[in-house]
């Protein structure tokens, strides 16, 4: 009989564990009493003798369990061998529910495991519930976040991945009594093929700037070429923010994919976001509508943006932007 | 070397109608070939150029409409193009429509080196389908790739970039590259590959084709299913409407854009 809420543990290449982990943790404890007190278990694989200096911030993050696999080779997430090993694990543990963080290397391992176990997997979720009989019911934006699903899954473990930002961790500082599992495992017939060359860090070195930014500055298709996404760096530089974009302006290649805010690409929810030049597609807002106050600036008076936004300014961003890097 | 490029169309999301029932207005909108599919094949066709002896191959699945973006494919270089087509494949979430797709390519073709497909779909935004598709194939993948440096030998050679940084990963083939927006050029439809596509049929493939059981394919095959959609909701504001300057510094400095 499965039992239990999974969740899987990524560590990043600088040794912290993502804090996707930590916000899945959090609603899982709060989903835990609608599932006869399930437990909050993670699972993690470590290099040898790791799993000590984790163990309090377990705690601390409201785990009832943890299980672990340790061994020299696991100094960073290799696609092929990752997902090898969490997937004996799960087999292993056989979870009820299985929580991923949607990070580039969650949306990399999810879909392999649950194809690999012949389960539902539900992409990118922003809400989490359980139904009255007991099923987690995972809700998603689709059809450029337009419209909402809710996705129940027919076979076990349940599967999501969640998109980092959007639950909050354990607000309460209360140890638990966490158990700590270390399982062996051997990889029989496991044969790499995948080799990672090099690795050069992402010169916004910390985890995502633009997730823990204040004030962000975001261009649209409106803002037309670089040297209009130029004029958002300067502001952006100016009140001390960051970068943002549409997809479209990332499509257009006015700025990098990693500045993309909204479906895919990032949430954010800043103090202030300035949008300029973008229309506002829900695809886009999905990924912005929690920021504390927004001001759009478009020459549009009919752009969706100014519908969900507290301060709107009516007319060409190529005139005012320069003025406001003035004046500010 | 052979390359298997998988498009899906979707409908154009950026312009979404909605009727008064809050349900997506379907009549009239516009179908298109997946943004980061193009990516994708972009890139194979970019290998092409550079080696003679590479063929590519478009591969979709969906309805008889979905013919128009394989007939782009082949305008753009495609070599050839299969359209899996069936009303039993209809209504599957990504772990049918993968099964699907591997079960064609198992059954298709003898041999393949790489299987490119694009990160996500603009419509889904799953980004399952490729890594489940190498799942069932018991291949290697790489995600969010955004270049291909080399391809040789039996091996790949591909950029990844998460957040973290970028990644140089080396892949022994035959594997799964999915592809996010990179560096490549975009290819451009020439008049000879306009009429090449006119003239080339798309191969079309039924669920009897590819050897799959109805009870695997659409919704029947599939392990997860929509209990209901609802329109997103929308935040709840008063817009203030600013005209100068001025007013818009102070704004900015009262909602804590302040520097100082």
């Amino acid at each position: 009989m499965s039992n239990g809420i999974l969740i899987w543990t990524e560590i990043t290449r600088d040794g912290f564990i993502h804090p996707v982990t930590f916000e899945l943790a959090g609603k899982a404890n709060e989903l835990s009493p609608k599932l006869n007190n399930s437990p909050v278990m993670g699972f993690v694989v470590l290099k040898t003798g790791k799993i000590d200096d984790y163990k309090e911030v377990f705690e601390i993050n409201g785990f009832d369990k943890v299980f672990y696999v340790e061994d020299d080779t696991f100094d960073f997430y290799k696609s092929d061998l990752y997902s090898r090993v969490a997937l004996d694990m799960v087999k292993e543990i056989d979870p009820e529910i299985l929580l991923i963080g949607a990070t580039e290397n969650g949306r990399d391992i999810a879909p392999r495991i649950s194809t690999m176990l012949h389960t539902g997997l539900t992409a990118d979720c922003t809400e989490l519930d359980i139904t009255d009989d007991g099923k987690l019911a995972a809700t998603r934006p689709t059809f450029g976040g337009q419209l909402m699903a809710t996705i129940l899954s027919k076979k076990f473990p349940q599967m999501a991945t969640v998109r980092p930002k959007v639950f909050k961790p354990m607000k309460s500082f209360e140890k638990k009594k966490t158990a700590f599992i270390n399982m062996n495992l051997d990889l029989v017939g496991f044969e790499p093929s995948i080799e990672i060359l090099n690795f050069i860090k992402s010169q916004k070195s910390d985890l995502n700037s633009l997730d823990s930014a204040e004030i962000i500055v975001a261009g649209g298709k409106g803002m037309q070429s670089k040297s209009g996404f130029n004029l958002i760096k300067q502001l952006a530089d100016k009140l001390g923010g960051v970068i943002g974009a549409s997809r479209v302006a990332v499509e257009m290649g006015l700025a990098s994919q990693e500045c993309q805010i909204g479906q895919t690409g990032k949430t954010v929810s800043p103090k202030l976001y300035i949008a300029c030049g973008i229309s506002g597609a829900l695809q886009h807002t999905i990924g912005m509508d929690k920021s504390s106050k927004i001001i759009a600036i478009n020459s549009d008076k009919n752009a969706p943006i100014f519908k969900i936004a507290d301060y709107g300014y009516v007319g060409d961003a190529f005139e005012i932007i320069p003025q406001l890097i003035e004046k500010l | 070397m052979k390359i298997i490029v998988c498009i899906k169309q979707v409908p154009d999301t950026s312009d979404i109608k909605w009727t008064e029932n809050n349900t997506i207005q379907r009549e009239g909108l516009e179908s298109v070939m997946n943004p980061y599919d193009a990516y994708a094949l972009d890139f194979a066709l970019a290998i092409k150029e550079k080696n003679s002896d590479v063929k590519v191959t478009a591969l979709s699945m969906g309805p008889k409409q979905a013919e128009r973006v394989l007939k782009r494919a082949l305008a753009l270089g495609a070599d050839d193009a299969v359209l899996l087509s069936d009303k039993k494949f209809s209504g599957a979430d990504t772990y049918a429509t993968a099964k699907t797709i591997a079960s064609a390519i198992k059954e298709s073709f003898e041999h393949y080196d790489i299987i490119l497909c694009g990160q996500f779909a603009i419509d889904g935004d799953t980004a399952q389908t490729g890594p489940s598709i190498a799942s069932f194939l018991g291949l290697p993948q790489v995600t969010f790739v955004k270049g291909i440096e080399d391809c040789s030998q039996g091996y790949v050679t591909v950029i990844r970039e998460t957040y973290e940084g970028s990644e140089k990963i080396k892949v022994k083939l035959p594997a799964v590259i999915c592809m996010q927006k990179g560096e490549s050029e975009t290819s451009r439809i020439t008049i000879k590959g306009a009429i090449k596509a006119k003239k080339s049929e798309i191969l079309y493939k039924s669920i009897e084709d590819i050897s799959l059981s109805p009870d695997e394919a659409g919704l029947k095959g599939s392990p997860t299913y929509v209990s209901k959609a609802f329109r997103a909701k929308q935040r709840d504001v008063e817009c203030r409407y600013i005209t100068t300057s001025e007013e818009l510094v102070n704004v900015i400095k009262s909602v804590g854009g302040d520097n100082e």
